[in-house]
Protein backbone atom coordinates (compact mmCIF):
# COMPACT_ATOMS: atom_id res chain seq x y z
CA UNK A 1 0.00 0.00 0.00
CA UNK A 2 1.14 3.63 -1.11
CA UNK A 3 2.27 6.06 1.35
CA UNK A 4 -1.31 7.43 2.77
CA UNK A 5 -2.02 11.24 2.42
CA UNK A 6 -3.77 11.70 5.49
CA UNK A 7 -3.59 9.65 8.92
CA UNK A 8 -4.83 9.23 12.20
CA UNK A 9 -3.18 7.50 14.87
CA UNK A 10 -5.38 6.72 18.09
CA UNK A 11 -7.05 9.93 17.89
CA UNK A 12 -8.88 10.59 20.78
CA UNK A 13 -11.63 13.59 21.52
CA UNK A 14 -13.58 13.57 24.75
CA UNK A 15 -15.96 16.48 26.05
CA UNK A 16 -15.95 16.35 29.62
CA UNK A 17 -16.94 12.37 30.58
CA UNK A 18 -18.02 12.07 26.60
CA UNK A 19 -15.88 10.36 24.41
CA UNK A 20 -17.06 11.25 21.08
CA UNK A 21 -14.05 9.43 19.20
CA UNK A 22 -12.22 6.67 20.41
CA UNK A 23 -8.77 5.18 19.21
CA UNK A 24 -9.08 6.00 15.66
CA UNK A 25 -6.61 5.45 13.83
CA UNK A 26 -7.50 5.66 9.57
CA UNK A 27 -5.09 6.11 6.69
CA UNK A 28 -6.78 7.84 4.03
CA UNK A 29 -5.13 7.21 0.78
CA UNK A 30 -4.31 10.40 -2.04
CA UNK A 31 -6.71 9.70 -5.05
CA UNK A 32 -9.20 8.15 -3.40
CA UNK A 33 -12.87 8.99 -2.09
CA UNK A 34 -12.89 7.84 1.27
CA UNK A 35 -16.29 7.46 3.05
CA UNK A 36 -16.94 7.45 6.48
CA UNK A 37 -20.40 6.06 7.95
CA UNK A 38 -22.57 5.11 11.18
CA UNK A 39 -25.48 6.12 12.87
CA UNK A 40 -25.91 9.67 14.38
CA UNK A 41 -23.50 10.24 17.14
CA UNK A 42 -21.36 8.05 15.97
CA UNK A 43 -18.30 10.77 15.72
CA UNK A 44 -18.42 10.97 12.38
CA UNK A 45 -18.39 14.97 12.45
CA UNK A 46 -16.51 15.07 15.32
CA UNK A 47 -13.63 13.62 13.37
CA UNK A 48 -14.17 15.78 10.52
CA UNK A 49 -13.56 18.61 12.57
CA UNK A 50 -10.45 17.15 14.79
CA UNK A 51 -9.39 16.72 10.97
CA UNK A 52 -9.64 20.06 9.81
CA UNK A 53 -8.72 21.50 13.26
CA UNK A 54 -11.50 22.77 13.90
CA UNK A 55 -11.36 21.10 17.48
CA UNK A 56 -8.09 20.24 18.76
CA UNK A 57 -7.90 16.40 19.82
CA UNK A 58 -7.79 15.17 23.64
CA UNK A 59 -5.16 12.54 22.29
CA UNK A 60 -3.39 10.85 19.65
CA UNK A 61 -1.92 12.21 16.01
CA UNK A 62 -2.95 13.22 13.05
CA UNK A 63 -0.36 13.40 9.73
CA UNK A 64 -1.05 15.15 6.38
CA UNK A 65 2.06 14.86 4.12
CA UNK A 66 5.00 14.93 5.95
CA UNK A 67 3.13 17.78 8.35
CA UNK A 68 1.86 16.79 11.71
CA UNK A 69 -1.19 18.52 12.22
CA UNK A 70 -2.13 17.74 15.67
CA UNK A 71 -1.41 21.32 17.19
CA UNK A 72 -2.50 23.47 14.34
CA UNK A 73 -4.90 25.54 14.40
CA UNK A 74 -8.05 25.43 11.52
CA UNK A 75 -6.38 28.38 9.54
CA UNK A 76 -2.51 26.67 9.28
CA UNK A 77 -4.12 23.18 8.08
CA UNK A 78 -6.38 25.20 5.35
CA UNK A 79 -3.23 26.48 4.26
CA UNK A 80 -1.71 23.72 4.11
CA UNK A 81 -4.04 22.60 1.37
CA UNK A 82 -6.86 20.97 3.13
CA UNK A 83 -10.94 22.35 2.59
CA UNK A 84 -13.84 21.35 4.20
CA UNK A 85 -17.23 22.07 4.27
CA UNK A 86 -19.67 21.59 7.39
CA UNK A 87 -23.17 20.26 8.05
CA UNK A 88 -24.65 22.85 8.96
CA UNK A 89 -24.66 25.46 6.33
CA UNK A 90 -22.16 27.97 7.35
CA UNK A 91 -21.92 30.65 4.68
CA UNK A 92 -21.41 34.53 4.85
CA UNK A 93 -25.12 35.07 4.20
CA UNK A 94 -25.36 38.71 3.58
CA UNK A 95 -22.44 38.54 1.40
CA UNK A 96 -22.95 37.87 -2.55
CA UNK A 97 -21.90 34.44 -4.10
CA UNK A 98 -18.96 35.94 -5.77
CA UNK A 99 -18.27 37.51 -2.23
CA UNK A 100 -18.84 34.23 -0.17
CA UNK A 101 -16.07 32.84 -2.76
CA UNK A 102 -13.56 35.67 -2.69
CA UNK A 103 -12.17 35.20 0.53
CA UNK A 104 -11.67 31.71 0.27
CA UNK A 105 -10.03 32.29 -2.78
CA UNK A 106 -8.04 35.55 -1.19
CA UNK A 107 -6.68 33.49 1.39
CA UNK A 108 -4.24 31.60 -1.26
CA UNK A 109 -2.40 35.07 -1.48
CA UNK A 110 1.10 35.24 0.30
CA UNK A 111 -0.66 37.65 2.74
CA UNK A 112 -4.33 39.57 3.04
CA UNK A 113 -2.51 42.30 5.24
CA UNK A 114 -2.63 44.76 2.53
CA UNK A 115 -4.09 47.99 2.79
CA UNK A 116 -4.00 50.35 0.03
CA UNK A 117 -4.21 48.69 -3.60
CA UNK A 118 -8.16 47.33 -3.91
CA UNK A 119 -8.93 43.67 -3.38
CA UNK A 120 -10.73 43.76 -6.90
CA UNK A 121 -7.72 44.49 -8.69
CA UNK A 122 -6.54 41.29 -7.88
CA UNK A 123 -7.50 39.19 -10.92
CA UNK A 124 -5.88 36.12 -9.66
CA UNK A 125 -8.32 36.45 -6.80
CA UNK A 126 -11.19 37.35 -8.88
CA UNK A 127 -10.62 33.91 -11.17
CA UNK A 128 -9.80 31.66 -8.31
CA UNK A 129 -13.55 33.05 -7.36
CA UNK A 130 -15.03 32.51 -10.20
CA UNK A 131 -13.41 28.50 -11.01
CA UNK A 132 -14.68 27.31 -7.54
CA UNK A 133 -18.50 29.19 -8.77
CA UNK A 134 -18.29 27.42 -11.90
CA UNK A 135 -17.66 23.90 -10.32
CA UNK A 136 -20.23 24.18 -7.79
CA UNK A 137 -22.59 25.44 -10.14
CA UNK A 138 -23.36 29.11 -9.17
CA UNK A 139 -22.14 31.20 -11.51
CA UNK A 140 -25.20 32.48 -12.87
CA UNK A 141 -25.50 33.48 -9.25
CA UNK A 142 -22.55 35.76 -8.92
CA UNK A 143 -24.13 38.34 -7.66
CA UNK A 144 -26.95 36.99 -5.32
CA UNK A 145 -26.66 37.39 -2.07
CA UNK A 146 -26.48 34.11 -0.52
CA UNK A 147 -29.17 34.57 2.14
CA UNK A 148 -31.58 35.12 -0.80
CA UNK A 149 -30.75 31.27 -2.62
CA UNK A 150 -32.21 28.21 -2.18
CA UNK A 151 -31.56 25.73 0.65
CA UNK A 152 -29.88 23.86 -2.15
CA UNK A 153 -27.88 26.51 -3.40
CA UNK A 154 -26.58 27.51 -0.10
CA UNK A 155 -25.58 24.08 0.13
CA UNK A 156 -23.74 24.08 -3.41
CA UNK A 157 -22.20 27.14 -1.88
CA UNK A 158 -20.70 25.66 0.96
CA UNK A 159 -18.63 23.39 -1.15
CA UNK A 160 -17.75 26.54 -3.65
CA UNK A 161 -16.31 28.45 -1.00
CA UNK A 162 -14.26 25.22 0.12
CA UNK A 163 -13.65 24.81 -3.47
CA UNK A 164 -12.03 28.80 -3.94
CA UNK A 165 -9.24 27.59 -1.59
CA UNK A 166 -8.12 25.42 -4.11
CA UNK A 167 -7.24 22.24 -1.47
CA UNK A 168 -5.89 19.26 -2.59
CA UNK A 169 -7.57 17.29 -0.06
CA UNK A 170 -11.51 17.59 0.53
CA UNK A 171 -13.30 17.10 3.78
CA UNK A 172 -16.96 17.00 2.96
CA UNK A 173 -19.11 16.73 6.22
CA UNK A 174 -22.72 15.91 4.45
CA UNK A 175 -22.95 17.37 1.71
CA UNK A 176 -26.53 16.27 1.02
CA UNK A 177 -27.95 17.19 4.24
CA UNK A 178 -31.70 17.98 3.81
CA UNK A 179 -31.63 18.19 -0.21
CA UNK A 180 -34.30 17.13 -2.51
CA UNK A 181 -33.52 14.66 -4.96
CA UNK A 182 -32.05 16.52 -7.80
CA UNK A 183 -30.15 18.58 -6.20
CA UNK A 184 -28.70 15.49 -4.84
CA UNK A 185 -28.14 13.98 -8.02
CA UNK A 186 -26.23 17.51 -9.01
CA UNK A 187 -23.89 17.21 -6.11
CA UNK A 188 -23.08 13.49 -6.45
CA UNK A 189 -21.77 14.39 -9.69
CA UNK A 190 -20.04 17.53 -8.47
CA UNK A 191 -18.05 14.95 -6.04
CA UNK A 192 -17.24 12.36 -8.73
CA UNK A 193 -16.24 15.36 -10.83
CA UNK A 194 -13.87 16.33 -8.10
CA UNK A 195 -12.66 12.92 -7.23
CA UNK A 196 -10.85 12.92 -10.48
CA UNK A 197 -8.35 15.38 -8.88
CA UNK A 198 -8.78 15.30 -5.05
CA UNK A 199 -8.37 13.18 -2.21
CA UNK A 200 -11.84 13.20 -0.62
CA UNK A 201 -13.20 12.69 2.56
CA UNK A 202 -16.54 12.00 2.79
CA UNK A 203 -19.41 11.77 5.76
CA UNK A 204 -23.06 11.08 4.35
CA UNK A 205 -26.26 8.95 5.65
CA UNK A 206 -27.73 9.09 1.96
CA UNK A 207 -26.22 5.11 1.62
CA UNK A 208 -27.51 4.92 -2.21
CA UNK A 209 -24.89 8.34 -2.81
CA UNK A 210 -22.24 6.87 -0.32
CA UNK A 211 -21.82 3.26 -2.30
CA UNK A 212 -21.86 5.27 -6.04
CA UNK A 213 -19.11 7.82 -5.09
CA UNK A 214 -16.81 5.68 -2.15
CA UNK A 215 -13.61 3.53 -3.08
CA UNK A 216 -13.22 3.13 0.51
CA UNK A 217 -15.71 2.72 3.17
CA UNK A 218 -15.05 3.08 7.33
CA UNK A 219 -17.76 2.79 9.66
CA UNK A 220 -17.30 4.16 12.59
CA UNK A 221 -20.05 3.28 16.18
CA UNK A 222 -19.66 4.97 19.35
CA UNK A 223 -16.89 6.71 18.29
CA UNK A 224 -14.93 3.56 17.15
CA UNK A 225 -13.98 2.35 13.59
CA UNK A 226 -15.94 -0.74 13.69
CA UNK A 227 -14.64 -1.71 9.86
CA UNK A 228 -12.97 -0.22 7.15
CA UNK A 229 -12.87 -1.87 3.35
CA UNK A 230 -14.22 -1.57 -0.10
CA UNK A 231 -17.90 -1.25 -0.89
CA UNK A 232 -18.07 -4.85 -1.12
CA UNK A 233 -16.12 -5.55 1.92
CA UNK A 234 -18.57 -3.38 4.00
CA UNK A 235 -21.68 -4.45 2.65
CA UNK A 236 -21.17 -8.28 3.39
CA UNK A 237 -19.56 -7.28 6.70
CA UNK A 238 -22.17 -9.16 9.18
CA UNK A 239 -20.65 -6.60 12.31
CA UNK A 240 -21.04 -3.82 9.81
CA UNK A 241 -25.33 -4.98 8.77
CA UNK A 242 -26.31 -5.27 12.64
CA UNK A 243 -24.58 -2.49 13.84
CA UNK A 244 -25.66 0.32 10.99
CA UNK A 245 -26.61 -1.22 7.59
CA UNK A 246 -28.87 -3.91 8.45
CA UNK A 247 -31.02 -2.16 10.78
CA UNK A 248 -33.58 -1.49 7.58
CA UNK A 249 -34.52 1.95 7.54
CA UNK A 250 -32.15 4.55 6.96
CA UNK A 251 -31.56 7.67 8.56
CA UNK A 252 -33.45 10.58 7.15
CA UNK A 253 -31.17 12.73 8.32
CA UNK B 1 -18.40 49.12 -1.16
CA UNK B 2 -17.57 52.31 -3.27
CA UNK B 3 -20.50 55.37 -2.66
CA UNK B 4 -23.46 55.43 -4.40
CA UNK B 5 -23.85 58.22 -6.88
CA UNK B 6 -26.53 59.91 -4.79
CA UNK B 7 -24.49 59.14 -1.54
CA UNK B 8 -21.30 60.66 -3.09
CA UNK B 9 -22.91 63.72 -4.31
CA UNK B 10 -24.33 63.94 -0.38
CA UNK B 11 -21.18 63.73 0.70
CA UNK B 12 -19.42 66.20 -1.35
CA UNK B 13 -22.22 68.73 -0.99
CA UNK B 14 -21.38 68.14 3.13
CA UNK B 15 -18.05 68.57 2.49
CA UNK B 16 -18.62 71.90 1.03
CA UNK B 17 -20.88 73.26 3.38
CA UNK B 18 -17.89 72.38 5.92
CA UNK B 19 -15.30 74.21 3.87
CA UNK B 20 -17.52 77.26 3.67
CA UNK B 21 -18.72 77.44 7.11
CA UNK B 22 -15.54 80.13 8.64
CA UNK B 23 -16.63 82.60 5.86
CA UNK B 24 -20.55 82.49 7.56
CA UNK B 25 -20.14 81.13 10.69
CA UNK B 26 -19.65 82.76 14.08
CA UNK B 27 -16.46 82.00 15.90
CA UNK B 28 -18.39 79.82 18.75
CA UNK B 29 -19.44 77.97 16.76
CA UNK B 30 -16.73 77.57 14.34
CA UNK B 31 -14.82 75.86 17.51
CA UNK B 32 -17.61 73.97 17.92
CA UNK B 33 -17.89 72.67 14.62
CA UNK B 34 -13.52 71.84 14.78
CA UNK B 35 -14.48 69.97 17.62
CA UNK B 36 -17.49 67.86 16.09
CA UNK B 37 -14.74 66.98 13.30
CA UNK B 38 -12.72 65.96 15.71
CA UNK B 39 -15.19 63.54 17.21
CA UNK B 40 -15.99 62.39 13.73
CA UNK B 41 -12.61 61.07 13.08
CA UNK B 42 -12.85 59.70 16.43
CA UNK B 43 -16.27 57.97 16.36
CA UNK B 44 -14.62 56.79 12.84
CA UNK B 45 -12.19 54.57 14.04
CA UNK B 46 -14.71 53.00 16.76
CA UNK B 47 -16.67 52.37 13.30
CA UNK B 48 -13.59 50.34 11.83
CA UNK B 49 -14.28 48.23 15.06
CA UNK B 50 -17.62 48.15 15.91
CA UNK B 51 -19.03 48.44 12.19
CA UNK B 52 -16.42 46.40 10.23
CA UNK B 53 -14.64 44.13 12.34
CA UNK B 54 -17.47 43.06 14.92
CA UNK B 55 -15.03 44.30 17.61
CA UNK B 56 -17.12 45.90 20.68
CA UNK B 57 -14.45 48.08 22.30
CA UNK B 58 -15.79 49.99 25.17
CA UNK B 59 -12.46 51.47 26.07
CA UNK B 60 -11.62 53.66 22.89
CA UNK B 61 -11.56 56.88 24.63
CA UNK B 62 -8.06 55.23 26.31
CA UNK B 63 -6.05 55.61 22.40
CA UNK B 64 -7.96 59.34 22.53
CA UNK B 65 -6.70 60.04 25.47
CA UNK B 66 -3.61 58.61 25.68
CA UNK B 67 -2.40 60.78 23.09
CA UNK B 68 -4.14 63.78 23.98
CA UNK B 69 -1.72 63.61 27.41
CA UNK B 70 1.15 62.51 25.34
CA UNK B 71 0.90 66.26 23.63
CA UNK B 72 0.73 67.51 26.89
CA UNK B 73 3.68 66.40 28.21
CA UNK B 74 5.60 66.69 25.20
CA UNK B 75 4.31 70.49 24.87
CA UNK B 76 7.03 72.65 26.94
CA UNK B 77 5.68 75.07 29.37
CA UNK B 78 6.86 78.03 27.48
CA UNK B 79 6.80 77.60 23.88
CA UNK B 80 5.33 75.17 21.09
CA UNK B 81 6.49 71.55 20.40
CA UNK B 82 7.16 71.03 16.51
CA UNK B 83 4.16 68.67 15.09
CA UNK B 84 7.24 66.53 13.08
CA UNK B 85 8.27 65.34 16.81
CA UNK B 86 4.90 65.60 18.46
CA UNK B 87 2.64 63.72 16.04
CA UNK B 88 4.58 60.38 15.59
CA UNK B 89 5.47 59.95 19.05
CA UNK B 90 1.65 60.55 20.03
CA UNK B 91 0.94 58.02 17.13
CA UNK B 92 3.65 55.54 18.12
CA UNK B 93 2.59 56.22 21.62
CA UNK B 94 -1.11 54.82 21.17
CA UNK B 95 -0.03 52.68 18.21
CA UNK B 96 1.53 50.43 21.18
CA UNK B 97 -1.04 50.94 23.61
CA UNK B 98 -3.56 49.67 21.22
CA UNK B 99 -0.91 46.46 20.07
CA UNK B 100 -0.14 45.52 23.81
CA UNK B 101 -3.93 46.38 24.86
CA UNK B 102 -5.46 44.73 21.65
CA UNK B 103 -2.65 41.39 22.38
CA UNK B 104 -4.89 40.68 25.52
CA UNK B 105 -8.47 41.53 24.23
CA UNK B 106 -8.60 39.90 20.97
CA UNK B 107 -7.95 36.68 22.40
CA UNK B 108 -11.81 36.68 24.03
CA UNK B 109 -14.62 37.42 22.04
CA UNK B 110 -18.80 39.60 23.18
CA UNK B 111 -19.17 40.27 26.66
CA UNK B 112 -15.69 39.56 27.48
CA UNK B 113 -13.91 41.40 24.99
CA UNK B 114 -16.53 45.08 26.17
CA UNK B 115 -15.28 44.08 29.72
CA UNK B 116 -11.28 43.21 28.88
CA UNK B 117 -11.50 46.43 26.78
CA UNK B 118 -13.23 48.60 29.32
CA UNK B 119 -10.75 47.37 32.26
CA UNK B 120 -7.75 48.54 30.23
CA UNK B 121 -8.71 51.74 29.68
CA UNK B 122 -10.19 52.62 33.53
CA UNK B 123 -6.77 51.53 34.35
CA UNK B 124 -5.58 54.46 32.32
CA UNK B 125 -8.56 56.26 33.55
CA UNK B 126 -6.70 56.27 37.42
CA UNK B 127 -3.70 56.35 35.76
CA UNK B 128 -4.00 59.74 35.27
CA UNK B 129 -6.31 60.85 37.70
CA UNK B 130 -4.12 59.87 40.34
CA UNK B 131 -0.55 61.09 38.99
CA UNK B 132 -0.69 64.60 40.56
CA UNK B 133 2.41 65.55 38.26
CA UNK B 134 0.19 65.80 35.30
CA UNK B 135 -2.84 67.36 37.44
CA UNK B 136 -4.53 64.84 39.31
CA UNK B 137 -8.05 64.75 38.50
CA UNK B 138 -8.09 68.53 37.03
CA UNK B 139 -6.13 67.52 33.92
CA UNK B 140 -3.15 69.21 32.35
CA UNK B 141 -3.00 72.30 30.18
CA UNK B 142 -1.49 72.42 26.77
CA UNK B 143 -1.07 76.26 25.68
CA UNK B 144 0.33 76.31 22.53
CA UNK B 145 -0.26 74.60 19.51
CA UNK B 146 1.86 72.31 17.85
CA UNK B 147 4.38 74.00 15.39
CA UNK B 148 4.22 72.94 11.80
CA UNK B 149 7.32 74.41 10.59
CA UNK B 150 10.35 73.49 7.94
CA UNK B 151 13.73 74.77 8.94
CA UNK B 152 12.93 79.06 10.07
CA UNK B 153 9.81 79.10 7.84
CA UNK B 154 6.63 78.74 9.03
CA UNK B 155 4.33 76.24 6.79
CA UNK B 156 0.76 76.54 9.15
CA UNK B 157 -0.14 78.74 11.94
CA UNK B 158 -2.15 76.15 13.87
CA UNK B 159 -3.21 79.02 16.67
CA UNK B 160 -5.26 80.82 13.97
CA UNK B 161 -8.44 79.33 14.55
CA UNK B 162 -9.43 79.27 10.78
CA UNK B 163 -5.84 77.79 9.88
CA UNK B 164 -6.67 74.78 12.79
CA UNK B 165 -10.10 74.39 11.69
CA UNK B 166 -8.97 73.25 7.98
CA UNK B 167 -6.33 71.23 9.05
CA UNK B 168 -9.45 69.44 11.15
CA UNK B 169 -11.70 69.41 7.95
CA UNK B 170 -8.28 67.96 5.71
CA UNK B 171 -8.05 65.71 8.66
CA UNK B 172 -11.30 63.77 8.59
CA UNK B 173 -11.07 63.88 4.65
CA UNK B 174 -8.19 62.40 4.82
CA UNK B 175 -9.22 59.90 7.39
CA UNK B 176 -12.26 59.16 5.80
CA UNK B 177 -10.64 57.82 2.48
CA UNK B 178 -7.72 56.45 4.23
CA UNK B 179 -10.59 53.82 6.01
CA UNK B 180 -12.48 53.63 3.16
CA UNK B 181 -9.62 52.25 0.70
CA UNK B 182 -8.55 49.69 3.87
CA UNK B 183 -12.02 48.65 3.55
CA UNK B 184 -11.80 47.46 0.15
CA UNK B 185 -8.41 46.28 0.11
CA UNK B 186 -8.02 42.43 0.74
CA UNK B 187 -7.65 43.16 4.55
CA UNK B 188 -10.83 45.00 4.40
CA UNK B 189 -12.28 42.06 2.74
CA UNK B 190 -11.04 39.80 6.02
CA UNK B 191 -12.55 41.91 8.70
CA UNK B 192 -15.50 41.87 7.01
CA UNK B 193 -15.78 37.91 7.25
CA UNK B 194 -14.65 37.81 10.76
CA UNK B 195 -17.52 40.52 11.74
CA UNK B 196 -20.07 38.22 9.56
CA UNK B 197 -18.34 34.69 10.57
CA UNK B 198 -15.68 34.47 12.25
CA UNK B 199 -15.08 30.94 12.63
CA UNK B 200 -16.14 30.09 8.74
CA UNK B 201 -13.00 33.17 8.18
CA UNK B 202 -10.37 30.94 10.29
CA UNK B 203 -11.36 27.64 8.08
CA UNK B 204 -10.74 29.36 5.48
CA UNK B 205 -7.40 30.02 6.14
CA UNK B 206 -6.80 33.33 7.93
CA UNK B 207 -5.48 33.72 11.32
CA UNK B 208 -8.13 36.14 12.24
CA UNK B 209 -6.68 36.88 15.21
CA UNK B 210 -3.68 38.61 13.53
CA UNK B 211 -6.28 40.13 11.44
CA UNK B 212 -8.52 41.52 14.62
CA UNK B 213 -5.23 42.55 16.03
CA UNK B 214 -4.03 44.84 13.47
CA UNK B 215 -7.66 46.17 13.10
CA UNK B 216 -7.75 46.94 16.82
CA UNK B 217 -4.45 49.32 16.08
CA UNK B 218 -5.56 50.78 13.61
CA UNK B 219 -8.40 52.13 14.94
CA UNK B 220 -6.46 52.37 18.04
CA UNK B 221 -3.93 54.85 16.30
CA UNK B 222 -6.57 56.72 14.20
CA UNK B 223 -8.33 57.52 17.82
CA UNK B 224 -5.29 58.93 19.13
CA UNK B 225 -4.78 60.75 15.95
CA UNK B 226 -8.63 62.09 17.15
CA UNK B 227 -6.81 62.65 20.91
CA UNK B 228 -4.15 64.64 19.33
CA UNK B 229 -6.46 67.27 17.26
CA UNK B 230 -8.75 67.64 20.71
CA UNK B 231 -5.63 68.18 23.01
CA UNK B 232 -4.55 70.91 20.50
CA UNK B 233 -7.81 72.03 19.90
CA UNK B 234 -9.19 72.21 23.43
CA UNK B 235 -5.90 73.26 24.91
CA UNK B 236 -6.72 71.14 27.88
CA UNK B 237 -6.34 67.01 28.72
CA UNK B 238 -8.29 65.71 31.68
CA UNK B 239 -8.70 62.17 32.77
CA UNK B 240 -12.49 62.65 31.65
CA UNK B 241 -11.24 62.14 28.19
CA UNK B 242 -10.23 58.44 28.81
CA UNK B 243 -12.78 57.41 30.86
CA UNK B 244 -15.50 55.25 30.13
CA UNK B 245 -18.27 57.99 29.95
CA UNK B 246 -16.34 59.33 26.89
CA UNK B 247 -15.76 55.88 25.38
CA UNK B 248 -19.77 55.89 26.02
CA UNK B 249 -20.39 59.24 23.99
CA UNK B 250 -18.35 57.82 21.35
CA UNK B 251 -19.93 54.51 21.08
CA UNK B 252 -23.42 56.43 21.30
CA UNK B 253 -22.31 58.20 18.25
CA UNK B 254 -21.71 55.22 15.83
CA UNK B 255 -24.47 54.06 17.01
CA UNK B 256 -26.87 57.20 16.49
CA UNK B 257 -25.09 57.65 13.10
CA UNK B 258 -25.42 54.29 11.43
CA UNK B 259 -22.25 51.83 12.19
CA UNK B 260 -20.40 49.80 9.12
CA UNK B 261 -20.92 52.82 7.07
CA UNK B 262 -17.93 55.42 8.09
CA UNK B 263 -20.11 58.27 7.14
CA UNK B 264 -22.45 57.42 9.45
CA UNK B 265 -20.40 58.42 12.55
CA UNK B 266 -19.13 61.63 11.35
CA UNK B 267 -23.12 62.28 10.54
CA UNK B 268 -23.95 61.11 14.02
CA UNK B 269 -21.23 63.85 16.05
CA UNK B 270 -22.92 66.25 14.17
CA UNK B 271 -26.29 65.56 15.26
CA UNK B 272 -25.03 64.93 18.78
CA UNK B 273 -23.02 68.10 19.01
CA UNK B 274 -25.72 70.38 17.63
CA UNK B 275 -28.74 68.31 19.61
CA UNK B 276 -26.60 68.82 22.96
CA UNK B 277 -26.41 72.59 22.08
CA UNK B 278 -30.24 73.17 21.52
CA UNK B 279 -31.31 71.00 23.83
CA UNK B 280 -29.00 72.36 26.08
CA UNK B 281 -30.39 75.88 25.58
CA UNK B 282 -34.27 74.25 25.39
CA UNK B 283 -33.88 73.16 29.23
CA UNK B 284 -30.46 73.66 30.34
CA UNK B 285 -30.80 71.32 33.91
CA UNK B 286 -32.41 68.63 32.57
CA UNK B 287 -30.84 68.16 28.78
CA UNK B 288 -29.81 64.65 29.32
CA UNK B 289 -33.21 64.02 29.66
CA UNK B 290 -34.13 65.25 26.24
CA UNK B 291 -30.62 63.36 24.94
CA UNK B 292 -31.76 60.17 25.71
CA UNK B 293 -35.63 60.13 24.28
CA UNK B 294 -33.57 61.17 21.20
CA UNK B 295 -31.48 58.18 22.01
CA UNK B 296 -33.95 55.64 22.25
CA UNK B 297 -36.06 57.34 19.21
CA UNK B 298 -33.75 56.74 16.81
CA UNK B 299 -32.42 53.41 18.25
CA UNK B 300 -36.56 52.39 17.87
CA UNK B 301 -36.80 53.81 14.65
CA UNK B 302 -34.17 53.98 12.69
CA UNK B 303 -31.93 51.02 13.54
CA UNK B 304 -29.41 51.77 11.06
CA UNK B 305 -28.91 55.14 12.59
CA UNK B 306 -29.09 58.47 10.47
CA UNK B 307 -26.99 56.88 7.57
CA UNK B 308 -29.92 54.65 7.03
CA UNK B 309 -32.30 57.53 7.18
CA UNK B 310 -30.06 58.84 4.02
CA UNK B 311 -29.71 55.09 2.58
CA UNK B 312 -33.98 54.80 3.22
CA UNK B 313 -35.02 58.76 1.90
CA UNK B 314 -32.66 57.54 -1.54
CA UNK B 315 -33.86 54.56 -2.04
CA UNK B 316 -37.74 55.58 -1.74
CA UNK B 317 -37.18 58.00 -4.74
CA UNK B 318 -36.14 55.22 -6.41
CA UNK B 319 -38.76 53.54 -5.94
CA UNK B 320 -37.29 50.00 -5.42
CA UNK B 321 -38.62 47.39 -2.64
CA UNK B 322 -39.36 48.45 0.64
Amino acid sequence: MSQPLLSTHALNKSFGGLVAVDDVSIDFEAAKVHAIIGPNGAGKTTLINLLSGDLPPTGGAITFKEHDLTPKKAYAISQLGIGRSYQKTNIFADFTCLQNCWLGAQSRMRTSMRFFRPAKAYNEVRARAERALELCGLTERMDTVASAMSYGEQRQLEIGMMLATEPELLLLDEPLAGMGTDESRQVVALIKRLAKDHTVVLIEHDMDAVFAVADVLTVMVNGRVLATGNPEEIRANSQVQDAYLGTGEEEAT
Amino acid sequence: MTPSRPLLIFLLLALAALAAFPLVGEEFYQGLVTRLMIMGIFAMSLDLLIGFTGLVSFGHAAFFGLSGYLLAILTPEYGPVSIWIALPLCLAGTALAALVIGWFSVRTSGIYFIMITLAFAQMFYYYFNENQDLGGSDGIFIFFKPSVTIGDFQLLDLSNHNTFYYFVLASLVLSYVLLSKILKAPFGQVIRGIQANEARTLALGFNTRKYKLVSFVIAGTLAGFAGFLEASHGGIMSPAHLGWHESGIVMMVVILGGMGTLYGPVLGAFAMGFLQDYFQELWSDHWLLLMGVFVIAVVLFLPNGIAGLVAQLRRGKGGDAP
